[in-house]
């Protein structure tokens, strides 16, 4: 049976329900949350702050720091051991090369950004709702940054090409599945995270990322919406 | 034609055009890519004739000379004191600077100010590497002795203190409380037990509804209904 | 925690605070803060529960797994209590290994509901020597304004509470559907009472909690007053008065906290 209908009622290009709120961890600098479906992401910012061990220190410009960790009781299945494995430093590192080429921390040498991010609940598309977290609680925090970034995955179930898969369908066994977590500068509309596993043609890359432009405008827009509000309680 | 995108006072946030055009020029908290002005950071539109710069909303307070700020006494080393004032980088207060009174040679410095200590003190020097360093030797500046500390964003500091310092002044008068606010966001208080706890409420307050108007008669209610 | 030397002005301040029944928010000496319990707000997990006590923020969620039971007790299984104090919730934790502070927490939370019974290790037995269900209990901070022992002990019960065995087919977990309540015997609550100079008082503050001096925490299984857990912490030692002044005070609080995690909304699960 091929997919052409999603399992939940979703349409092609539709991501599931997004919520963006920002100021919700109120000893960090900045933070936000960001939960799309069940999968549910909190981000906050400290710094910049002095950095030790010296060494560390770069004198030319401030280090930007990213922390992603999947809690223990986030995950489907198996409890998630405590403390960071290989697949949450890969994605901390490839979570810190979205901002990397944004942040301006020229300002503040030898100092230190910590971004933490904690996913309390995933069903599938954590990176990309920890990257949208970590954007929000970054300027939250004040830091100069470029642009925001907005991230959700793309990617395909059988024949059809889809965005923001959740569990269940990245676990479809009757077809082929292919996950392509997208991060976005939504100015230049530039491509700051890339990855893909499973099998997929090029048209069909070509056509996620098309169809990816939508949501991502979406998800966008709810990030700034949150970070105005948080400074005037809601009122335009 | 160059066209300014937002009304002055609006909130940005990084990333958003601000001007298209090349008759703008780009100021803080802005840079220009190719014909546009763009936000560097979240804040407040600000124009002023062909300058367009923003007016942070959040972030870590900035050094500055001249600046009164509040610290705490972190580590005594030979030539003086390293105090946290709340930034990214520490501070240090000289054996000169230390006091108006002579400090002798081999003196056990934390008779003067100890680790842990909280002390109000001037920003003398910024240097381009980051060195802080701050003075106390004005009477005005001392050991802030007793009292409690509250933190709040060093963006709404002027809106604390108020245009001639109308606030704080009818804070303090109101409570009876003695305060310090510190342009590094802490602000130091010190009352009668109940007082004390209305100031800190009312600055609090201050914090959050910085954004609207008519803000220092509703703080005064605030505090003759919170004495009561 | 980064211990810093205790300020005596500051000190002698907080400690009249606390005599004058005016703490920093207001609050009287056994007083709490309000509390927040809201259950079942993990979707991934059996059991889950977000307390917020102010502005303290504790996440508790359960995960159960089949393992072989330890050979000495081939039928029963047991649980696991781990805290994580993260680095997300307070400028004073740094990311690494659990520190001292996060391991007495997760032992005393662990005292609690094993020695107060909160389980029948015997009722997770399946099969006997061969397989057992055991129940992993993680407590992370999300934002630490102080008291996080009493906030974690409600978090642990109330996410015990809302726990669901995940079905089993053919020897194998079928983590996406769920079946009957885990069984919850007693629910065991945590009451830490602080000590500075004289004063007793309850709920701390992170920014009364440096100039702390001892404190007792008490695990509390029903409003009789069952004592389930001791853990004195703080080098100050209490006198037998202030001991039993200590558990009176932390018997009638747990009713309170009783209360907050009976009316406990559920989210959806």
């Amino acid at each position: 049976m091929a997919y052409t209908k999603r399992h939940d009622g979703r349409k092609m290009d539709e991501t599931r329900p997004v919520e963006a709120e920002v100021g919700v961890i109120k000893n960090a600098d900045g933070s936000a949350r960001f939960k799309i479906g069940d999968t549910e992401a909190y981000a906050a910012v400290y710094g910049p702050r002095e950095l030790y061990p010296s060494f560390l220190k770069n004198p030319s410009q401030g280090t930007l720091r990213c922390y992603y960790n999947m809690l223990p009781f986030s995950g489907m299945g198996n409890r998630v051991r405590p403390g960071p494995s290989r697949r949450s430093k890969e994605i901390s590192l490839v979570t810190h090369n979205c901002f990397q080429p944004i942040v301006d921390l020229r300002a503040f040498p030898n100092t230190v950004v910590d971004v933490y991010i904690e996913l309390t609940d995933t069903d599938a598309g954590s990176r990309c709702a920890g990257i949208c977290a970590a954007s929000m609680a970054l300027a939250h925090a004040g830091v100069p940054m470029k642009d925001l970034v907005s991230a959700v995955s793309g990617g395909k179930v059988g024949k059809s090409v889809l965005v923001d898969l959740d569990y269940k369908e990245e676990a479809y066994e009757n077809e082929e599945v292919s996950d392509m977590p997208v991060a976005v500068l939504p100015r230049t509309g530039e491509i700051v995270l890339l990855q893909m596993d499973g099998k997929i043609s090029v048209d069909e890359i070509k056509k996620a990322l098309k169809i990816l432009k939508k949501p991502i405008e979406k998800i966008y827009e709810l990030q700034k919406t949150a970070l105005k509000n948080s400074f005037t309680g809601g009122e335009k | 034609m160059s066209k300014v995108l937002f009304e002055p006072k609006q909130i940005v946030v990084p990333g958003e055009t601000l001007a298209e055009g090349m008759d703008n020029l780009p100021g803080e908290g802005t840079f220009r890519d190719g014909d546009k002005i763009v936000a560097n950071v979240l804040g407040l539109m600000n124009v002023k004739g062909r300058l367009i710069s923003l007016i942070p909303l959040s972030g870590k307070y900035k050094p500055k000379r001249d600046d009164v700020i509040i610290g705490r006494v972190t580590d005594i080393a030979s030539k003086g004191w390293i105090v946290n004032i709340n930034c990214a980088y520490h501070a240090m207060i000289t054996l000169k600077d230390a006091t108006s009174d002579f400090i002798p040679k081999d003196a056990n410095l934390s008779k003067y100010y100890d680790v842990g200590d909280y002390v109000l003190a001037k920003i003398v020097k910024v240097t381009s590497q980051n060195l802080i360093d701050l003075s106390m030797r004005d009477p005005r500046f001392k050991k802030l002795d007793g009292g409690r500390l509250i933190e709040i964003n060093t963006t709404k500091v002027p809106r604390v203190i108020g245009k001639a310092a109308s606030m704080i002044s009818m804070i303090k008068e109101k409570t009876g409380c003695r305060i310090f606010v510190g342009q590094n966001g802490l602000v130091w208080l010190k009352g009668e037990p109940k007082g004390e706890n209305v100031a800190a409420e009312a600055i609090l307050k201050i914090e959050r509804e910085s954004h609207l108007s008519g803000l220092t008669d509703q703080i005064e209610k605030f505090i003759v209904k919170s004495l009561k | 925690m980064t211990r810093t030397n205790v300020n005596k002005s500051f000190r002698a301040h907080l400690l009249n605070k606390l005599q004058t029944d005016y703490r920093f928010d207001n609050r009287k000496k056994e007083e709490y803060r309000d509390i927040k319990v809201e259950l079942g707000v993990i979707s991934k997990a059996e059991g889950s529960c977000r307390v917020t006590l102010g502005d303290t923020i504790v996440l508790a969620g359960t995960k159960l797994g089949i393992e072989r039971p330890y050979p000495d007790r081939p039928d029963t299984g047991s649980i696991t209590v781990n805290a994580e104090l993260l680095p997300m919730s307070s400028p004073d934790f740094e990311s690494g290994p659990p520190g001292i502070q996060s391991i007495e927490l997760a032992r005393v939370v662990d005292r609690s509901i094993r020695e107060g019974g909160a389980i029948d290790f015997k009722k997770l037995s399946i099969e006997h020597g061969e397989k057992a269900w055991f129940v992993f209990i993680d407590i992370v901070s999300m934002n630490n304004d102080g008291n996080l022992m009493d906030a974690a002990c409600l978090a642990a019960t109330g996410a015990l509470l809302n726990t669901k065995y995940p079905n089993v087919k053919d020897g194998i977990i079928d983590y996406k559907n769920h079946g009957k309540d885990l069984e919850i015997e007693a629910q065991p609550l945590l009451v830490t009472v602080n000590k500075i100079g004289d004063s007793l008082f309850v709920d701390a503050l992170r920014a009364e909690e440096p100039y702390i001096e001892a404190r007792l925490s008490i695990g509390i299984l029903d409003d009789k007053g069952t004592i389930c857990a001791l853990q004195k912490g703080g080098t100050t030692p209490f006198t037998e008065e202030e001991i039993a002044k200590a558990l009176d005070l932390a018997i009638l609080k747990s009713k309170e906290l009783r209360k907050a995690l009976k009316g406990g909304k559920t989210g959806k699960k």
